[in-house]
């Protein structure tokens, strides 16, 4: 077996030249490139599939529109778009815990969610989240879901894209939706945690 | 293809690594690759379907154990060299001047329809619907199976479904077929369902965990009904 594995300085040194190359070819631009960085640094990120999971916790109406379609009712409220253009929904319930994932690449509902951290993208996620769910959750997240929940894996093999609506945090009758947004994590929209109590 | 990116079921790769926080991008080199999705897939070197099946050919070694990113320079190489876009010798030369010279500035060059091309795509994404006069076969409810062959070159059809029977949860309408146009082929559009499996069903009594199931979307030619 012939392989070579790069170095960093080898990786950044050949995307470079791929970089420089393509910029000459007419394809790229140093400037659409930050601006792309940019858009999912600042702008498109957890922070908007918060505000919508706070609405659906507020909004009884709006909660089965965004379950009967997820993108309508993200469109509602100016999002959607790259990586999201047919979402999916799964809706929390004391009796069952939905996740996501990709076992075949790194399939992330992105206008809900923007860009997966680098362990959703990354073998050991997607071997085993499908195959011991519970394990990983309890052992490498420490997130406990007992046996009387069912556990629902959702491999995103298609372009369909799929989050989680995690179940509304006890204590928080008295929030408004800026305030319940906040509690909402990534990580409770991916699966792999809950959301912060209040 | 049977490839080590199908890696679900998968043992003995230990645990994930969850870090408490880290950057969105880990390097400047990162951001170069994740804008080389968007603008070759403008300029017409692949669809995402494509992409991935370029991907799929790194060398399984060099797949698991390079950084996410790497995986997209490699597919936009192989399909830039493929298109006769870019030479092999090419970039050979210009990554040995950029390990010479690591600080080396980039080309300028002003491009302000691909930099409104970029805001465009972000909001507007690329659906993957598409209309066709097929009538679905399936119905939400059917019990069906995956067919269980080996297909050569792209397909979602991963391994730990095939063979395996279960029950169509949700229909999609048609969509692009990745097995043709992931393959060079046109779009030809099929219907996509979601199909839910038991974990007894994937892994066995003995193995499974209790209490769980697998969301698995197919396109109609992966199914049949189950006997």
């Amino acid at each position: 077996m012939t392989v070579h594995i790069r170095t960093q300085e080898e990786i950044a040194a050949r995307v470079k030249a791929l970089e420089a190359l393509m910029i000459e070819k007419g394809i790229m631009t140093t400037a659409a490139i930050d601006r792309l960085a940019e858009i999912y640094e600042n702008e498109v990120g957890p922070q908007l599939g918060a505000a919508v999971v706070a609405k659906a916790w507020t909004d009884p109406e709006f909660k089965a529109r965004l379950v009967a379609n997820a993108t309508a009712a993200c469109a509602e409220m100016g999002i959607g778009g790259l990586q999201g253009e047919d979402m999916v929904a799964v809706e929390n319930t004391d009796t069952v815990h939905n996740v996501i994932t990709c076992t075949l690449c790194s399939c992330y509902p992105w206008p809900v969610l923007g860009l997966p951290p680098n362990w959703y993208k990354g073998p050991e996620y997607r071997a085993r989240i499908v195959r011991e769910p519970r394990k990983v959750l309890r052992e490498d997240f420490g997130f406990d879901v007992p046996d009387s929940v069912e556990v629902r894996v959702w491999d995103s093999s298609s372009e369909m894209r799929y989050w989680v609506i995690p179940v509304r945090p006890a204590g928080t009758e008295g929030l408004d939706e800026k305030a319940l947004a906040a509690l909402v994590t990534r990580d409770s929209m991916i699966g792999t945690g809950a959301p912060k109590a209040p | 293809m049977n490839g080590v990116h199908d890696l679900g079921g998968t043992d003995g790769l230990g645990p994930v690594p969850v870090p408490a926080s880290e950057p969105l991008f880990g390097a400047d080199w990162e951001k170069a690759a994740f804008g080389m999705f968007s603008m070759p897939f403008r300029a017409g070197f692949f669809g995402v379907d494509a992409f991935r099946f370029g991907i799929e050919q790194m060398h399984p070694a060099a797949y698991l154990l390079s950084p996410y990113y790497e995986h997209w320079a490699h597919t936009v190489e192989h399909y830039g060299v493929a298109k006769g876009v870019l030479d092999e010798a090419e970039i050979d030369e210009r990554m040995q001047y950029f390990l010479e010279n690591p600080d080396a500035p980039m080309p300028e060059r002003d491009d302000p329809d691909l930099l409104a091309f970029v805001d465009a795509v972000v909001k507007a994404g690329a659906p993957a619907g598409r209309p066709s006069d097929k009538v679905a076969k399936y119905a939400v409810g059917d019990r069906v199976t995956v067919i269980d062959d080996s297909p050569h070159g792209h397909t979602r059809k991963a391994r730990y479904v095939r063979g395996k029977t279960g029950v169509i949860e949700m229909a999609h309408g048609t969509m692009i077929y990745p097995d043709s146009a992931g393959n060079g082929g046109p779009e030809a559009p099929e219907h996509v369902y979601t199909v839910k499996f038991t974990n007894e069903e994937l892994w066995g009594a003995e193995a499974a965990e209790p209490n769980g199931v697998v969301y698995f979307d197919v396109w109609e030619p992966y199914i049949e009904a189950a006997s």
